[in-house]
């Protein structure tokens, strides 16, 4: 596998949103909205960078048998980190993703990507899967988070475009449904056509 | 894959306690190094939500030393309350208030009080409502709320419409706005019976 191809498989053939399904509690909880699902997104990408790197280092001094705990571990310290920094230093933010940052822990694309990707390979590619898979599931969060607040709440990231309400469905959980099984629909249809 | 070291009892013991050592070893560090920004910035929140609800001051209210409790009626959770000063003159208080009539989970709310009672402003703090139809109690999501401002509730009776009161319930959100103005009568109650003398 080429370099190239192990960064942007993230973005479309391997994307952890809409091809692989992984992850998603914080993608329909946190997605009200653009920006608190790029934030979201990029949160997760720190965590996931810092622990394919970690991973990758240590992979050749753990035990086998005790691999899963120690990646947990590893990953917990950098949720924890982002948490502490981000509700320092950007407490709007914090404020808007709330629980969910504690959940990026749960979040099975990471210790998936920790298990089937960092453990086996060097460094260089494990930052690489770890941004393209990253970025990927941003652009996934923003993507969808953008499509809600547009129909929902009539606005581009934050931005009123009339003063009116939007269908409301969009903005409520049921609407995180709807809108993510069209865009996977549409994803599908995308990948069918390049392949 | 030919150097995966074999997992014995020792070595697995060894792993997973030097793991843990790092782990938290970096996580004291990091929560040291954060934990001045996030006291400050939760102060900072605290001050502009007291600094929108009263008129210009020049103390600082929410310093241990000028804020005061209140109890609330009926046994409830004691209410927060941050005296402003212009000099040595009171000009208004803040109180931290809540209800527990919402649709989710309990709302705070933060109402300044002018000295005679009469309410100045009124800012959310915390509320979990649904969006779009009770989150129209903040400021910027709808100007519902302005309706309070510059009332008197001695003659502004605090209930909505339905219960017979004097305020207008937010188009299909009467539960909110029955808890939103519930947490503003209390504190206009906690204020009215001792506030005022402070």
């Amino acid at each position: 596998m080429s370099k190239l191809n192990i960064f942007t498989k993230g973005f479309f053939s391997e994307n952890a949103v809409f091809v692989l399904l992984l992850g998603l509690c914080p993608t329909l909880g946190v997605t009200t909205s653009a920006v608190n699902g790029l934030g979201m997104g990029l949160a997760t990408t720190f965590v996931l960078v810092m622990s394919n790197i970690v991973v990758a280092l240590i992979k050749n001094l753990i035990p086998d048998k005790v691999r899963i705990p120690v990646f947990i571990v590893v990953i917990a310290s950098f949720v924890t980190i982002v948490e502490l920094t981000m509700q320092a230093f950007l407490p709007d933010l914090f404020d808007a993703l709330g629980l969910f940052i504690p959940l990026i822990v749960v979040n099975c694309l990471i210790l998936g990507r920790a298990e089937a990707f960092a453990s086996k390979n060097n460094i260089l590619d494990s930052i690489l899967d770890g941004l393209g898979m990253g970025f990927g599931f941003a652009m996934a969060l923003g993507i969808l988070g953008a499509v809600r607040e547009l129909l929902g709440g009539l606005a581009v990231f934050g931005y009123k475009l009339a003063d009116a309400d939007g269908m409301l469905v969009f903005v409520l959980a049921p609407g995180a449904f709807l809108a993510l099984g069209y865009l996977i629909a549409i994803m599908n249809k995308m990948n069918k056509k390049t392949t | 894959m030919a150097s995966k070291t074999e997992s014995t009892f020792l070595n697995m013991v060894l792993a997973l306690f030097l793991v843990a050592l790092v782990a938290s070893a970096t996580l004291g560090y990091v929560y040291e190094l954060t934990k001045e920004p996030i006291a400050k910035a939760k102060l900072e929140k605290k001050m502009s939500a007291i600094k929108k609800v009263v008129p210009a001051f020049d103390n600082i209210p929410s310093e241990k030393s000028q804020m005061y409790l209140l109890a609330s009626e009926g046994n409830g959770d004691s209410l927060e309350c941050y005296p402003a000063r212009m000099g040595d003159k009171l000009v208004g208080t803040a109180i931290k208030t809540y209800s527990d009539l919402g649709f989710t989970k309990r709302i705070y709310i933060m109402v300044g009080f002018l000295p005679n009672g009469i309410i100045q402003n009124i800012s959310v703090l915390e509320h979990a409502e649904t969006p779009g139809l009770g989150d129209k109690m903040e400021k910027k999501k709808s100007p519902w709320s302005e309706r309070f401002n510059g009332k008197n509730p001695a003659n502004y009776k605090l209930k909505v419409t339905k219960d017979q009161g004097d305020v207008e319930a937010i188009t299909a959100a009467t539960i909110s706005s029955r808890a939103y103005t519930d947490a503003v009568d209390r504190a206009y109650k906690a204020y009215m019976k001792s506030g005022t003398k402070k």
